[in-house]
């Protein structure tokens, strides 16, 4: 993280509520966190986690209702995007900040060519006339590798393969050179050959056009190979937040710790059977008192059902919100039980 | 495209023929004796001679044939005279002279026309003439309902469960379940005996020549149009809203506000053109029933349209009427289904027919 560095998007205190016929469920809980021009923040975090829905929050892409944001602020370049009005954000959405989503396959229409959803924000947004929108167009098809770009415009989605819709929505997301993308799970649909390809694209064009991207996965091999920095998100919380490599090699959350040991290795011994958490991730009713990952912990101790851990700074640049860490491995434990009887 | 048009135009030549024998066994079989209305005092060898002059005394095949001869070959020749002497679209052609008339003619090589036992005249004339009623009351209901009922649809589903969305669902649930001999009867208690805006007969003699002609034909049309109207639109605008929820949580609907679309453009071009699909069809299909014309409000308000023309032949036991009438819904049925699914293919560009 530059120094120093102004944050292009900066997160504080968002809470997301959802209500549902069995009550509300608090999908987000107080998440802060900040980007800056440039960085590619990984977002990791298991279904459910939240991580999509916090991204949703930023920019009023939830429906409203169920949603409803209920606290926070959400700076970008200088405007609370959480009391922006709706016409303040479409003007945001799109133009200064972009979103690819999951599934290529559903996520653009079908009804209309290539062409025409390229080229709809560049006119809304940008003022240009049909032609200059046309070649606009094209140039983004080719900055985004599809080849014969220029008949390609009046194909309709369904021509496309996955990997080249992905390709179409990423151009679609960059066609007016956003400060922020937004990737929500942009390789999850995809297999593996391909999604090797659009994460090859996506370093390509960050360092062409100087973005800073937000990428949410639930996979951390693709966040070992982009990331310059990762949130760990778990029960609509932050658990942890450090650059990509104090990540692997430091993890200091338990639930980091053991999501990195559930991925298998190709390369050494081979492991009898794949790891896993136990458990399920909470649905939480209510703003969390406790420590939510408590029920799948390994270092459970009391002071964990009393209290909700907050993030604190475990080195330069790296937080973890958990009363454990690995130092005091044996003797936190009997000391924090001790702290209660007092 | 034109491949399948072609091929589906094909295979409707075998659906027809199927279909012209049932309808025609079903009347065959369908109790009920042509002359059996006629005085009492006619002798029976009287009586059968009549009967044999209606072409009753030829075996069925001979009958079917004939009938679809006469179908297929002499109405569209009569037809096809009427358009290039008389109807302004094809006046220009030269004019042509197919039909060869029976009247004062060679019998032997004259041409029979498809007879209404009871009127004694042309079914098709008679249809010509109960065609216009029934395009101006019924097809004027079919306008009506589908532009009230796509606004109303997917405005509905837009703010699904809000006031607008129940009162909505009420009123079609409402619209869909009451008859029209019941909302017919409710309409011409209110509008004309209570009220008396309008007629409460239709006058079908009336004949628009100026502003204020128009106006009576208007105002004698409202209450038919109304009740015809209220079941139509109950039907698409619930379709219409139906298809349009489908699509509101579709990804790409997402992806298009992500863009900053606005709301109008996310719902009224990208939801709307998807949900139309399923919606056209619907309506496309729909369009025979207008020229069956709507027998029970054509009863109702006294229009003597097509619907009234074959509820009165089914009474008089006039077969060749019923069959003839019966039949044009069935090739319009069959015309109006490949149709909708062109448009589906126009519509939809996933859809391809090659």
């Amino acid at each position: 993280m530059p120094a120093g560095a102004q944050p292009i998007l900066d997160v504080k205190g968002l809470r997301t509520v959802f209500a549902t016929r069995q009550g509300e469920v608090h999908a987000v809980n107080s998440v802060s966190f900040d980007l800056y021009p440039g960085e590619l923040l990984g977002v990791v975090g298991e279904s459910g986690s939240g991580k999509s829905v916090t991204m949703m929050s930023l920019i009023g892409l939830l429906p409203s209702p169920p949603a409803e944001v209920r606290e926070g602020q959400v700076l970008f370049e200088g405007i609370d995007l959480l009391k922006a009005d709706a016409e303040t954000l479409r003007r945001i959405r799109g133009a200064r900040i972009g979103f690819v989503f999951q599934d290529p396959m559903t996520s653009l229409n079908p009804v209309f060519t290539v062409g025409f959803q390229l080229m709809e924000p560049l006119r809304k947004h940008m003022g240009m006339t049909k032609a200059q929108a046309r070649a606009r167009a094209r140039e983004l098809l080719e900055l985004v590798g599809i080849p014969d770009a220029g008949r390609r415009l009046d194909d309709y989605p369904h021509q496309f393969s996955g990997g080249m819709r992905q390709r179409v929505m990423i151009a679609i997301a960059l066609a007016c050179d956003p400060k922020v993308l937004i990737a929500d799970e942009p390789t999850t649909a995809l297999d593996v050959t391909i999604q090797a390809q659009i994460l090859e694209l996506i370093k390509e064009l960050r360092q062409k056009l100087g973005m800073a991207i937000i990428w949410i996965t639930h996979d951390l091999g693709v966040v070992a190979e982009i990331a310059d920095r990762v949130i760990v998100m778990y029960g609509g919380q932050i658990v942890e937040q450090a650059p990509v490599e104090a990540l692997f090699e430091d993890p200091r959350h338990p639930y980091t710790r053991a999501h990195l040991q559930t991925v298998p290795h190709v390369r050494g011994p081979r492991a009898p059977r794949l790891r896993v958490i136990e458990g399920q991730p909470p649905i939480l009713g209510a703003p969390p008192t406790a420590c939510p990952f408590r029920f799948r912990c390994r270092h459970r101790f009391e002071r964990c059902d009393r209290e909700n851990p907050t993030r604190r700074e475990v080195a330069p640049g790296h937080d973890a919100a958990c009363f454990w860490s690995p130092e005091e491995e044996r003797t936190a434990p009997v000391a924090a039980a001790g702290g209660a009887h007092a | 495209m034109l491949n399948y048009t072609i091929r589906r135009l094909i295979l409707a030549v075998p659906t027809l023929l199927f279909i012209a024998l049932t309808i025609f066994l079903l009347l065959e079989l369908a109790p009920g004796d042509p002359v059996a209305h006629m005085p009492l005092t006619i002798p029976p060898e009287v009586r059968e001679l009549m009967r044999k002059a209606l072409g009753l005394g030829e075996p069925v095949h001979i009958r079917f044939w004939k009938w679809l001869v006469q179908f297929f070959w002499v109405e569209p020749q009569v037809f096809i005279d009427w358009l290039t002497t008389k109807s302004a679209i094809a006046g220009i052609l030269p004019d042509t002279q197919f039909y060869v008339s029976c009247a004062g003619g060679d019998l032997a090589t004259c041409d029979a026309r498809i007879l209404s036992w009871q009127f004694r005249s042309p079914v098709m004339d008679i249809v010509l003439q109960r065609l216009p009623q029934t395009l101006w009351v019924v097809g004027t209901a079919y306008l009506v309902a589908i532009v009230i009922a796509i606004p109303v649809g997917v405005y509905s589903a837009y703010r699904q469960y809000s006031w607008f969305d129940n009162a909505g669902t009420f009123i079609t649930m409402v619209g869909f379940s009451v008859p029209p001999f019941f909302s017919g009867v409710l309409v011409i208690v209110i509008f004309s005996v209570q009220l008396g805006w309008f007629p409460s007969i239709y006058d079908t003699t009336h004949r628009v020549t100026d502003w204020d002609s128009f106006v009576f034909q208007l105002r004698q049309m409202v209450m038919p149009v109304m009740v015809l109207a209220l079941q139509i639109t109950s039907q698409i605008s619930r379709f219409m809203r139906a298809s349009m929820l489908d699509n509101l949580n579709q990804d790409y609907v997402r992806t298009a506000r992500a863009k900053g679309m606005t709301e109008p453009t996310v719902v009224l071009v990208h939801v709307l053109r998807n949900s139309m699909i399923p919606v056209v069809t619907v309506i496309a299909l729909g369009i025979p029933s207008i020229f069956g014309g709507a027998i029970i409000t054509e009863q109702v308000f006294k229009v003597n349209g097509i619907g009234e023309m074959l509820i009165k032949a089914i009474e008089a036991n006039d077969i060749p009427t019923v069959q003839t009438l019966t039949f044009i819904f069935a090739v319009l049925i069959v015309v109006f289904n490949l149709i909708a699914d062109l448009l589906y293919g126009i519509l939809d560009p996933r859809i391809r027919y090659d």
